[in-house]
């Protein structure tokens, strides 16, 4: 057995080091997602997007065959951290294409910095201290954040839906901050008031009390939860006969929650929110990207559209095959004529122009949306309103934006101006 | 009762008046102060009840391990996966029937039915091998999660509870009275009433079973002494086999439950099993007194350190755990 098993480890060793003589050396990839633990759906629908964007490429980049080396992460940090070691240390990769969730991608920052070989390209993480503190020289986003993702809700729920006062319930970590950020810099602004702010545990599976808890002397409650958190919520507000207007933030009213099985999904009808994708744009872009994903998978094995995971890591993947055309397959120098290329890269994305910033950091489009429900009882995101060429710092100056402070449990505070 | 009494009577003090100032509180109208202090009266009560129903919840998942762990000395750590394969099974026949009710046998027969395979596929090669069965049955959780991953994916399921079910429940605790001097009353959703009457019934269901019949006195004279009540000829391996299909079947109606109230999805499982160590270990091994208020202790904790300590409800869980161990090593209920 074991005799085998040194056989095996050193043929491979040889092979590898031989290979390295030919041009047409393999392209290491290492794809980093949430498949196991609350986050799962939405690892699933990223490795989906991930496997179109590959398709579309033809498995080459730069004319080197692309190899796929797959690394599961659980939306904690450390697990993160685990993963990409293993694939960089360990399978030797080139690229790292990942992570999926807010605190992974501030880890897998620091980690970027101790692997300069390596290019790390995120996969839909959307803390904004990823790229806003310390960026890192070898880590690209080519998604907003979560505060870019909530450009033009706060003003578009204070003008047009006419709520005033709002209360807050999020999971407590990074990227929901960042999103609350985001929205509370735009109601505020336009002249709402923020009561209380709620943080439950990320992974929180009874929200029986936290209900209670909520005060039903404000127009609206803002949910900032995902995945599994957000069913159990919308579940446990039904049976406690809960109707305040809700709205959501960008993973609330995703398609991972939207098509779960069962009834809890029925209280988001109407709901408005945003994030950097909706469901009927009419866009030639777009609608090839939804075409290309629904012929990729049999119709159980995937969502009605993308989700904005699966649209996160093709762009990501596309950005990655875009560039290493140009450069022709060549990493050599430290990969830097590649991190040039990415870094002035423009894309035509299916969800709308990106380009990257100073700190590598996409600036890009943002969709107001609404729920609404088909004649089938299927739940999509519609349309209200496009919000182009948001950057991380929402159009507001440095020095007033750097005076704001970092998303965090009271960060923003709640006033008019800014 | 009055044995206690004498025996430690400034605990009794104590525990009286607890039960008082609870009874209090749940059934008088808060002067202005209290509300100040620790907030309205209607979160106090719906923390309260919720971490009775969230008791009654891990007291059915918990209940099946400790029986099985008190009779055969084995630490079932695939009991999360029968939880959750429950849960499936569960939609998969509520869905495709309409009827929610049907869903409950269905689980506890097929999950039970698995147990019983487990138990003599598996289990009785390895009797008295604790080490080796405890390995065994993480390898097994392990695959069992990757087989049930591939079947139902990664995807959120819930039990539709029947229309009778859902939505709340006015109740006739007060929480607040309004200027207008008409009262409030806590409305309370109908469905995790009745999920914490099932658990109470099926709780007192296992005591009668366990205290008042034949198959009870083999189980209790087994988890006291096995290789005697085996020495006086009773067919050990069959007690064992009903107890094992038995404890699986009620992870399986457990699964059910969880799954009307909150979800089925993957990483269920770990957190059950987790809960119903952690149930256990407070309550003491093998006990069903002792896993009814080991669940009761964390259900409470659970949803009082959610609405008033957010940040550490996580913790306190672990820290009822630690304490028990380093004051009550062999559990609350446990025997030395």
């Amino acid at each position: 057995m074991s005799k085998n098993l040194l056989a095996a480890v050193s043929v491979a060793a040889l092979m590898s080091a031989s290979s390295s003589a030919f041009a047409q050396e393999p392209l290491k990839i290492g794809f980093l997602a949430t498949l196991e633990g609350t986050y799962t759906v939405l690892g699933e629908d990223g490795k989906r997007g991930f496997e179109v964007a590959l398709k579309e490429l033809n498995n080459m980049a730069g004319g080197r065959p692309i190899e796929v080396i797959t690394a599961s992460t659980d939306a904690s940090p450390d697990s993160a951290v685990r993963a990409a070691r293993k694939v960089v240390e360990q399978d030797k990769v080139d690229i790292v294409i990942g992570p999926l969730s807010g605190s992974e991608g501030i880890a897998l920052r620091d980690y970027s910095k101790t692997q300069p070989q390596v290019t790390f390209i995120n996969g839909i993480s959307g803390a904004q201290e990823t790229t806003f503190v310390n960026p890192s020289e070898n880590f690209f986003r080519f998604n907003m954040d979560g505060a870019q993702w909530s450009a033009g809700l706060g003003e578009y729920v204070f003008n047009e839906k006419g709520y005033k006062t709002v209360a807050t319930i999020g999971e407590d970590y990074s990227f929901i901050y960042t999103q609350v950020f985001g929205f509370a810099l735009g109601f505020c602004s336009a002249g709402g008031e923020i009561t209380e702010r709620f943080w439950v545990p990320l992974g929180t599976k009874d929200f029986g009390s936290i209900i209670a808890a909520l005060p039903d002397d404000v127009d609206a409650i803002y949910l900032g939860l995902g995945g599994g958190d957000a069913v159990n919520f919308l579940n446990q507000y039904q049976q406690a006969g809960g109707d305040a207007n809700l709205i959501g933030g960008t993973i609330m009213v995703d398609g991972t929650v939207l098509n779960s099985k069962g009834a809890a999904k029925a209280a988001l009808v109407g709901v408005p929110s945003s994030g950097p994708q909706a469901d009927d744009w009419d866009n030639e872009n777009w609608k090839k990207f939804v075409k290309d994903y629904q012929d990729a998978f049999p119709p159980e094995a995937r969502f009605p559209t993308p989700a904005l995971m699966a649209t996160g890591y093709y762009n990501a993947t596309i950005a990655m095959g875009a560039c290493m055309d140009e450069v022709k397959g060549d990493l050599s120098d430290g990969q830097k004529a590649f991190r040039q290329c990415l870094a002035n890269l423009e894309m035509d994305a299916p969800n709308g122009k990106i380009k990257l910033d100073e700190n590598r950091q996409a600036i890009g489009t943002n969709f107001i949306t609404e729920v609404v429900e088909d004649a089938e009882g299927n739940l999509s995101n519609k349309l209200v309103k496009v919000v182009e060429n948001v950057d991380q710092r929402l159009g507001i100056d440095k020095a007033a934006f750097d005076k704001i402070g970092l998303p965090s449990r009271d960060v923003p505070e709640c006033k008019k101006e800014y | 009762m009055s044995g206690f009494a004498r025996r430690h009577p400034v605990w009794s003090v104590i525990i009286v008046i607890a039960v008082a100032v609870l009874l209090w509180m749940m059934f008088a109208i808060w002067p202005k102060w209290l509300t100040e202090l620790i907030g309205s009266k209607k979160i106090f009560l719906n923390a309260l009840f919720n971490g009775i129903t969230l008791g009654g919840l891990y007291f059915l998942v918990a209940s099946g391990f400790t029986l099985i762990f008190g009779l055969m000395r084995n630490v079932n750590l695939a009991h999360g996966s029968l939880y959750l394969l429950g849960g499936y099974i569960g939609y998969m026949f509520s869905d495709w029937t309409g009827y929610w009710l049907i869903a409950f046998p269905a689980a506890f027969i097929l999950v039970g039915a698995l147990g019983i395979a487990l138990q003599f596929l598996v289990f009785r090669r390895m009797e008295g091998q604790d080490l080796r069965q405890t390995l065994v049955t993480i390898g097994i959780s392990i695959v069992m999660a990757d087989l049930m991953l591939w079947i139902w994916g990664g995807d959120f399921y819930n039990i539709a509870a029947p229309s009778w079910l859902s939505g709340p429940l006015e109740t006739f605790f007060v929480t607040a009275v309004k200027s207008s001097g008409d009262l409030v009353f806590l409305k309370y959703p109908m469905v995790r009433v009745v999920i914490f009457a099932a658990s109470v019934v099926i709780g007192v269901g296992i005591w009668l079973l366990l205290n008042r019949t034949r198959i009870g006195m083999l189980v209790r004279a087994g988890v006291d002494d096995r290789d005697m009540l085996q020495a006086t000829g009773v067919r050990i391996q069959l007690v064992f086999l009903a107890v094992f299909a038995f404890g699986a079947g009620l992870a399986g109606i457990a699964g059910v439950v969880g799954g009307t109230f909150q979800s089925v999805a993957p990483g269920e499982d770990i957190r059950f099993l987790l809960a119903s160590l952690v149930v256990v270990i407070v309550g003491g091994m093998g006990s069903i007194p002792g896993a009814a208020i080991g669940a009761l202790i964390i259900g409470l904790a659970e949803q009082f350190g959610s609405v008033y300590a957010p940040t550490y409800a996580v913790v306190l869980t672990f820290l009822i755990m630690v304490l028990v161990l380093a004051f009550r090593p062999q559990g609350l209920m446990g025997r030395a």
